[in-house]
């Protein structure tokens, strides 16, 4: 689709569709991470070990969506912007997430005893969601280099509806790679635990 | 320290830099550009800015033979003349937004030693792709014009 499909965008030229692959990523790690808080928050409420698995499962699988938007963001800005990296708000914000994701599956590593792990992460996992709306605002909120969002936001989107298809589509393609991804890990850290019980 | 000190120490540390983002965006404190009438208000000649703004139509100079690059960036109330010397990113241009590291002179001008494009969130579908309404648009003109069969 947006190879195929969608066409040359008018300013930018080729380089326009990295779009199609950094806004999927940049979608699946704000649904990887709101499913950390409501798996933390489900944890917390339940102390149900499946609840605790879906948080570990789905935080390393944010962690690489968001190493992966983060470095086709990077090879966008250079030729769009002129420079690979800058502090504003959205990429200081977004590079917070990133450690913040990478501290919490470091903190998992750490602790032996299975039920301290899971309590604690969860905490660190609520904790650090409130980032999530931080990165999304922060074009709202502060200057930035970063243009603010063409879809997710009110009013019409400032896009023809061919790109916003190609985009829609591989929305859906990178959630499903997500969901698989979350499928085999739920399974394999299952076998895992039935295997040490 | 006992271990679960430790981590209540480390998420307040977190917290407290979460709210201090939060805080700083609201209030406005941390700025990451500040807008050519911002400068022009209180100048500080050497120091360091992140400069924003729109190039200025028709204030474009470009000496390809000694990369010297000579623009000014506008906000609607005020201009800053900018000078530069190497290349500008692809999306650089006259009518677009644009934000400049580097410092006051003093002499009256701002010389900058990185230039950044700042493109909005408009995509446009070139004229010519089947199913874009501008396209749509065109064709029938011409039908109506006899000069497309």
């Amino acid at each position: 689709m947006g190879f195929g499909v969608a066409p040359r965008e008018i300013t930018q030229g080729n380089v326009q569709r990295i779009m199609y692959l950094h806004v999927p990523t940049a979608w699946v790690a704000y649904l990887a991470f709101g499913t950390v808080f409501v798996a933390s928050v489900a944890y917390l409420w339940t102390r149900s070990a499946a609840a605790d698995r879906l948080a570990q499962a789905s935080a390393e699988a944010g962690v690489i969506f968001t190493g992966v938007t983060i470095a086709a963001g990077s090879i966008w800005g250079k030729p769009t912007w002129g420079t690979w990296w800058t502090w504003d708000a959205r990429l200081t914000s977004v590079a917070l997430l990133f450690v913040m994701y990478l501290g919490y599956l470091l903190l998992r590593g750490m602790i032996e005893e299975r039920e301290r792990a899971a309590r604690y992460s969860a905490v660190l996992g609520i904790v650090a969601a409130l980032d999530i709306p931080l990165v999304h605002f922060s074009v709202y909120w502060w200057r930035t280099l970063h243009q603010p969002p063409s879809l997710m936001k009110p009013g019409p989107a400032t896009m023809p509806p061919v790109i916003v298809a190609a985009l829609l589509v591989n929305v859906v393609a990178f959630t499903l790679l997500y969901a698989y991804f979350v499928a085999k890990r739920l399974r394999s850290l299952r076998l895992e635990e039935e295997a040490l019980a | 320290m006992t271990p679960s000190a430790k981590f209540l120490a480390g998420g307040l540390a977190i917290f407290a830099a979460l709210v201090y983002m939060i805080y700083a965006g609201l209030t406005q404190s941390a700025v990451y550009f500040i807008t050519p009438s911002e400068l022009q208000a209180a100048p500080v000649t050497g120091k360091d800015y992140r400069l924003g703004g729109m190039v200025l139509p028709g204030s474009v100079k470009w000496n390809p033979a000694t990369l010297d690059l000579a623009f000014a960036l506008s906000d609607g109330k005020a201009s800053v003349p900018v000078r530069h010397r190497g290349t500008a990113p692809d999306l650089f241009g006259e009518g677009r937004g644009a934000v400049v590291e580097g410092s006051w002179t003093g002499d009256g001008y701002f010389k900058a030693s990185q230039i950044m494009a700042k493109h909005s969130e408009d995509y446009k579908a070139p004229h010519g792709t089947p199913g874009d309404a501008s396209y749509r648009d065109l064709l029938r003109t011409l039908k109506k014009d006899g000069t497309a069969r």
